[in-house]
């Protein structure tokens, strides 16, 4: 990397450092210098990393994109009335800060903790400590090592053994200008037998460039449940940059759906370890976008152990001149036995100028398995068109209808109900007028 | 492997091919180095521009490092430490007929059943064979000839021919490409050429015999194959290897050029010694193949059955530049003790309704890994492209591996492109019903490995479908059990 960018987060290191969270903790601030040399010496990813092949991140490098202070935003909550789902439970945040005036959490039931990252560091710093204290040997990449070095806060969940709540709760991120840099940090917790349903929804509130950068670790103990719903609607200039880690104890269940609807540039990893029998993990995803917009999702799934299931849909629509890449990874290790896998990336390519990357990838190193992937890249079906416009549908409206029925197979496996009706909203919105008529 | 053959006696067979020839070579000091290259185009008597263009290639490729990306693994390779070129002493007097040939060298070819002089009129097939970097005999010259066929060895070809050689080399897989294609092109000994007149259709299947056999001198073989407009040529290629101990590479390059029209087919037949069952010694096979669609409607097809190389890496593509041109990719690779295959394809679709397809079976055994690794690219130009791209792995034990990487790269919203994979292993369920059927369970597991293979073999001319299924069942000795 060049050293102008090392030099600039080294500088903006210095200048944050007074207000950073947990600056009284030697583990925290050790973790945060170690993490900030590594960045240093490796810098952003280049497209001649494998895992960043199809992705340039050459303009995050050169911009310069200062860390939001806690207290300058001026988001009112009827703004959050209008971006936030009906009937959850709320954590909003803002600029990369949690805002309890904003948030609505009322009462909760015992074993369940939910409240901002940084506040949770005031509250608990060994549970902090424990959950997040040791420093990699290496990141996944420079934005990881970014991360831990700027982190400023996130959400903090953690359910005790068999806490479960009524209603799921929403995790609002809002982004209010342009040039500011977001580094967020999400703990999900779930105590042996207990549900949590979450939902990670990215907002602008303007239409500038900035750059979310978010982490997001979830540990599943044993028989316990975490269904994490990814919806991101950021501003068409933002830089979105996000890796969810989830870890599976025994009979462990995680389920993780990613819509990425904004965004300029967007590059989501999604890690799951299935690390002890009978784990098991859905991985679904939507990318449907058009403009100049880049969406790149990886995801890795790791069949540790012997028993696990893992099942993967990702689909994508691309109008326009914007370019998506897929690449899933599942790797069996040796004497996961009876691992049973399939994934599938569908994409549907509706402009000329639109680009699709896909790879997924199998390693398998166990003989007693059920692996199985399949990828495809197409337009509609001429039949299928043929079929509608036979009935007196016009062309338009017949491919809008079609590829509404292609992307709607992943939103109407969401089972929150506002969730699912805020995609479908937002789906039909991109569909012209009549179409709505015949759905 | 027959369904007849016993299991025990697979599990006792040794590698069939291992005896060493004792001819006396005419060898260049280990190392490489510009001096090496200018005396290895002076042995062979080459014009000018065959020495320049080795030595570019040189010159590019002291800029280059080893790639490592692969899935395999290796000790580093030190490439001062080969002899770059090997040539029997008998070569010196020019065998004018079969009968000038060293008698050893006979023998050799005997006991690998390469069918020349009768038994080749018989088989029907041309023998270019190459052994150890020269071309030593050459049959059916006369008939090809009066079809206007060139089939000679690539020493020849230049010598003969420099224009065709000059027009066509390096077109393909320019001297740039990568380090291994590189080396070669700078160090190549020998290989095979074949040019098909327009509207010629090859009578014979044409098939060179490639083998490794004086110690330490690792083969830089170079196939050039033209087929003019609305030709057409099926070109085998098998190898065997002697057994020895000492790692060897092998880093060859197979360019094919299909004109408007026309139509190759390669298949290859791989099984250069594989390693001891502790994985020491062996072949490592890093080869660069790639096939040029050049010309509207033409069509190349690649088959290769690979079951021999301590390392298999190889991923042998079509360009498929003209409108309508066709590539397929039929491949079964076999990887047991500890073998490596890192092996593949590449379509790359430029012409409008450009179709290819990939069917590639792997299987594993032992502690063999085995690697599927496949680009499907469809650029913006290739209007109604389509793609079917099927991987499926086989694993025999739980200590071995199957991998896929199929990389798919579409910018054209009318391709149609589609990749499946799977992995299984033989079921109980599968040896149950044939062993309720009175099939013992060795006969069954032979019957579904090649049940497995079917559709690759199928693809096979039948001489070699044969042989390849008895390769498959010798190299799969000891695995089951």
């Amino acid at each position: 990397m060049s050293a102008t960018a090392a030099d600039f987060y080294r500088d903006e290191f210095a200048r944050v450092d007074a207000w950073l969270p947990g600056r009284r903790l030697p583990w925290l601030r050790r973790a945060r210098e170690s993490a900030l040399a590594y960045f240093a010496d490796t810098g952003f990813p280049t497209l001649r990393q494998e895992e960043w092949k199809y992705t340039n991140v050459a303009m995050i490098e050169k911009s310069r994109f200062a860390l939001a202070a806690p207290d300058r935003d001026g988001v009112t909550a009827e703004q959050i009335d209008g971006w936030s789902l009906p009937g959850m439970l709320r954590l909003v945040f803002v600029n990369g800060h949690y805002r309890p005036s904003l948030s609505s959490v009322g009462d909760l039931p015992g074993g369940v903790t939910l409240t901002g990252l940084a506040e949770q560091l005031e509250r608990a710093p060994e549970r902090v400590e424990a959950l997040m204290g040791t420093v990699p040997a290496a990141y996944a990449s420079g934005f990881a090592a970014l991360n831990a070095a700027f982190m400023t806060d996130g959400a903090y969940v953690e359910f005790a053994d068999g806490a479960v709540l009524d209603a799921p709760v929403e995790l609002l991120f809002i982004s209010t200008g342009p040039d500011l840099a977001m580094h967020t940090r999400n703990l999900v917790v779930a105590g042996a037998g207990s549900r949590i349903s979450l939902i990670e929804h990215h907002v602008a509130a303007g239409e500038g460039a900035y750059f979310s950068n978010a982490v997001t670790g979830i540990v599943v103990g044993h028989d316990a449940e975490v269904v994490h719903h990814k919806l991101q609607q950021e501003s068409r200039k933002a830089f979105h940059i996000a890796a969810v880690q989830a870890d599976l104890q025994g009979g462990g269940r995680f389920t993780s759906r990613s819509f990425a609807l904004g965004g300029g540039l967007v590059r989501v990893d999604i890690g799951v370890g299935l690390n002890a029998e009978r784990a098991a993990c859905t991985l679904d995803g939507l990318y449907m976008i058009d403009g100049r917009q880049h969406v790149d999702h990886h995801t890795r799934i790791d069949h540790a152990r012997p028993l696990c299931t893992s099942r993967e849909l990702y689909k994508g629509v691309l109008a326009g001149a914007s370019r998506a890449v897929f690449n899933g990874k599942v790797i069996v290790h040796a004497d996961a036995q009876h691992s049973d896998a399939y994934q599938a990336n569908r994409n549907l390519l509706l402009s000329d100028n639109a680009e699709v990357d896909s790879k997924p990838q199998l390693e398998i190193y166990a003989d007693d398995v059920k692996c199985s992937h399949g990828a495809t890249v197409g337009q509609l079906d001429p039949e299928q068109v043929f079929y509608l416009r036979s009935r007196g549908v016009d062309d338009a409206s017949a491919r809008a209808l079609l590829t509404f029925a292609f992307a709607e197979e992943v939103v109407e496996r969401v089972d929150i109900e506002p969730l699912r009706a805020l995609l479908e909203t937002l789906l039909m919105g991109q569909l012209p007028e009549r179409v709505k008529e015949l759905l | 492997m027959s369904s007849t053959l016993k299991l025990d006696e697979l599990i006792s067979q040794d590698y069939k091919h291992g005896f060493y020839t004792e001819v006396e070579t005419d060898s260049v000091p280990r190392g490489l180095s510009e001096d090496v290259i200018r005396q290895i185009s002076a042995k062979k008597g080459e014009p000018d521009f065959m020495l320049e263009w080795r030595l570019a290639a040189y010159r590019h490729w002291l800029t280059m490092s080893e790639p490592h990306w692969a899935t395999v693994h290796h000790p580093p390779i030190d490439y001062q430490d080969i002899s770059y070129y090997a040539a029997p002493k008998s070569r010196k007097d020019g065998p004018q007929s079969l009968d000038d040939v060293d008698p050893e060298l006979r023998r050799t070819y005997e006991k690998l059943g390469v069918p020349l002089e009768e038994r080749a009129l018989l088989a029907g097939v041309a023998v270019d064979a190459v052994f150890d970097s020269v071309s030593v005999a050459t049959t059916f010259k006369e008939k090809l000839a009066g079809l206007g066929i060139v089939f000679c060895s690539f020493s020849e070809a230049v010598r003969e021919y420099p224009e065709l050689v000059r027009q066509y080399l390096g077109s393909v897989v320019p001297y740039t490409d990568n380090f291994f294609a590189s080396l070669n092109s700078a160090v190549f000994s020998d290989g095979s050429f074949c040019y098909i007149p327009p509207g010629v259709r090859c009578p014979m299947e044409l098939s060179t015999y490639f083998r490794i056999n004086a110690r330490n001198t690792g083969q830089f073989e170079r196939t050039l194959i033209i087929a003019d407009k609305g030709a057409y040529v099926s070109y085998l290629e098998g190898c065997t290897a002697p057994m020895r101990d000492e790692n060897q590479l092998h880093a060859a390059v197979v360019e094919l050029i299909a004109l408007e029209d026309a139509q190759i087919k390669y298949a290859t037949v791989q099984n250069w010694y594989p390693g001891d069952k502790e994985g020491r010694g062996g072949i490592y096979n890093f080869v660069t193949k790639r096939g040029d669609c050049r010309g509207d409607n033409s069509k190349i097809s690649w088959t290769q059955v690979e079951t021999g190389s301590a390392i298999t890496w190889k991923y042998p593509s079509v360009i498929l530049q003209g409108d309508n041109a066709v590539g397929e990719f039929y491949s079964v690779a076999l990887t047991n003790h500890y073998q490596q295959a890192d092996t593949g394809t590449k379509m790359v679709h430029l012409g409008k309704n450009t179709r290819s397809t990939i069917l590639s079976k792997g299987i594993s055994a032992g502690h063999g890994q085995n690697a599927y690794r496949g680009l499907v690219k469809v650029a913006k130009s290739a209007v109604g492209a389509r793609n079917y791209s099927q991987c499926d792995s086989l694993l025999l034990g739980d200590r071995c591996g199957a991998h896929t990487f199929p990389y798919i790269e579409v910018k054209n919203p009318t391709a149609r492109v589609e990749h499946e994979a799977s992995t299984s292993r033989i079921g109980e369920d599968q040896l149950f019903y044939c062993q309720s059927r009175g099939i013992a369970p060795e006969d069954a597991v032979s019957m579904i490995v090649n049940g497995f293979c079917k559709e690759v073999f199928k693809e096979l001319p039948m001489e070699f479908a044969v042989e390849a299924q008895k390769l498959l069942g010798v190299s799969l000795e000891g695995s089951i059990g």
